[in-house]
């Protein structure tokens, strides 16, 4: 397929950002977008990540992204006529030290004034959540019904879809190498394959997001972390019905309506060489975090095992603004590992920021801006 | 294509036919890991033992590119399936 050599709007990245931006642009009405893929659609963090949504969340930012997100979902089968695999089984926060545990009651209580109904439940009521849980070295535990996981590849093909069918131009194998601007307004992108005129760029670049806004002379603190995964073969549902989740002990198990088993956890030292190699390390930890956590999964055979990139900020919560130093240069990265949950609700904001409109939830305090005057949000519960 | 051509199931582990590979290689699903993602074929317990082969033949046929120059998609470790138990031992059996 030929590249334009104009667009109203390019969008760098068809992760979920990219994705969903594009669909929310498209639904208002604006016509020539292109989104560019320097690989195939959802091959990067989207695609290898651990696909949990939840709105249990230490920060008001992060609450707000993470309910509205979930509203979104769970519409999101009719809106883009597309199965993306929605389950919300809950997300069962384990806690294994006192401390962490009042932190997380604390959150409850922002939560709680938020509209999430996350309550704590005794080791007997997070049995029958997850039955054959093992974990009497528990101090504590928090649940939200509303909160689970979907197909990120199905989720991201959808709104692909739904954006083709309102116009949107896909390339793929498509490679940003430059962004061109001229008197603090961008004026479009350079590719392998040519140069397109826009007005509007957006970088959606997950993992690599601090490289292009380098290109266009912008200075963001990102940088990409290595996280491992695995999955088993699918066994009968029921095994681990809720996202099984611990932040002290840094790791999370969830089932697939297909009954595969997911389970990850973050290497040591985080490496940040934006390889995607796999280690020996992180297979025999996480099968040990399952055989203790649930020991009827002993004889669970793994598949396959894989990693794929955090693309970390400093407080571990996105940015989502324009540039201040390149008009029309638009940012939605930084997502620390969870991009996924928050594709829906971002594209939609960032659309909104575009057409000039007041973005439905405030978005101020995600500009990158805050690194520099130190106003940090930072989010305590991740893994 | 007669009916019975497209119900045969290609990839066994996760039950995808023919016909359902060909519809999505016609929607522009075109490299072997974009089937996957889609379909999940190559994603079970075979790891694409079973299915690789039938489904780059068939890109092949719909692209008219040989054999030779489709990737054949990402390999993953480990490359048959092992217990979670013998894993969470290491080397301690």
């Amino acid at each position: 397929m030929t590249l334009k050599r104009t667009a109203d709007v390019v969008v760098i990245g068809a992760g979920i950002q990219g994705c969903s931006i594009a669909y929310h642009l498209a639904k208002s009405g604006i016509k020539d977008i292109v989104v560019l893929e320097r690989s195939t659609i959802c091959s990067g963090s989207t695609g290898r990540c651990g696909a949990g949504i939840r709105a249990q969340w230490g920060t008001e930012m992060n609450c707000r992204f993470g309910l509205a997100a979930i509203e979104k979902f769970e519409r999101l089968h009719e809106e883009l006529g597309m199965d993306c695999g929605l389950h919300q089984g809950g997300y069962l926060v384990v806690a294994f030290e006192e401390s962490e545990y009042e932190h997380l009651k604390e959150s409850i209580r922002l939560q709680n004034s938020l509209g999430i109904h996350t309550r704590t439940v005794s080791y007997d009521e997070a049995r029958e959540i997850c039955p054959g849980l093992s974990a009497e070295d528990a101090v504590g535990f928090t649940f939200h019904g509303r909160d689970g996981h979907a197909d990120p590849f199905l989720t991201t093909f959808a709104y692909m879809e739904a954006a083709r069918r309102l116009g949107v131009d896909y390339q793929r194998f498509t490679e940003v190498r430059g962004i061109r601007y001229e008197a603090g307004k961008v004026t479009g992108v350079e590719t392998s394959r040519g140069q397109i005129d826009a007005p509007v760029v957006v970088n959606a670049a997950g993992g690599y997001s601090q490289h292009i806004a380098k290109m266009a002379g912008v200075k963001i603190p990102n940088s990409s972390e290595r996280h491992e995964i695995l999955i088993t073969e699918p066994v009968e549902p029921g095994v681990c019905p809720p996202m099984l989740i611990s932040f002290s002990r840094n790791f999370y198990i969830q089932q697939r309506p297909n009954g595969s088993m997911i389970g990850g956890r973050s290497p040591k030292g985080h490496p940040q060489d934006y390889g995607l190699g796999v280690s020996w390390d992180f297979l025999e930890s996480m099968s040990r975090t399952f055989v203790k956590l649930l020991p009827r999964t002993r004889g669970v055979r793994v598949v396959r095992q894989w990693s794929g990139l955090y693309n970390m900020t400093p407080d571990c919560q996105p940015i989502l603004c324009e540039a201040d130093e390149v008009k029309g240069f638009f940012l939605s990265c930084g997502y620390s590992g969870h991009g996924f949950m928050f594709g829906p609700i971002s594209g939609e904001l960032l659309t909104q920021q575009i057409l000039g409109q007041e973005p439905r939830i405030p978005i101020m305090m995600l500009h990158y801006r805050r690194f520099e005057k130190g106003e940090l949000l930072v989010e305590p519960a991740i893994v | 294509m007669n009916e019975r051509e497209e119900e045969i199931v290609i990839c066994r582990c996760e039950e995808v036919t023919l016909g359902e590979i060909r519809e999505w290689i016609d929607r522009g699903y075109q490299t072997f890991d974009e089937l996957k993602r889609v379909l999940r074929v190559g994603m079970g317990p075979c790891q694409g033992r079973g299915c690789r082969e039938m489904i780059l033949r068939e890109l092949s046929l719909k692209t008219g590119k040989p054999v030779s120059e489709i990737h054949p998609g990402t390999f993953r470790p480990p490359s048959k399936p092992v217990k979670l138990s013998l894993l969470a031992a290491g080397g301690d059996t």
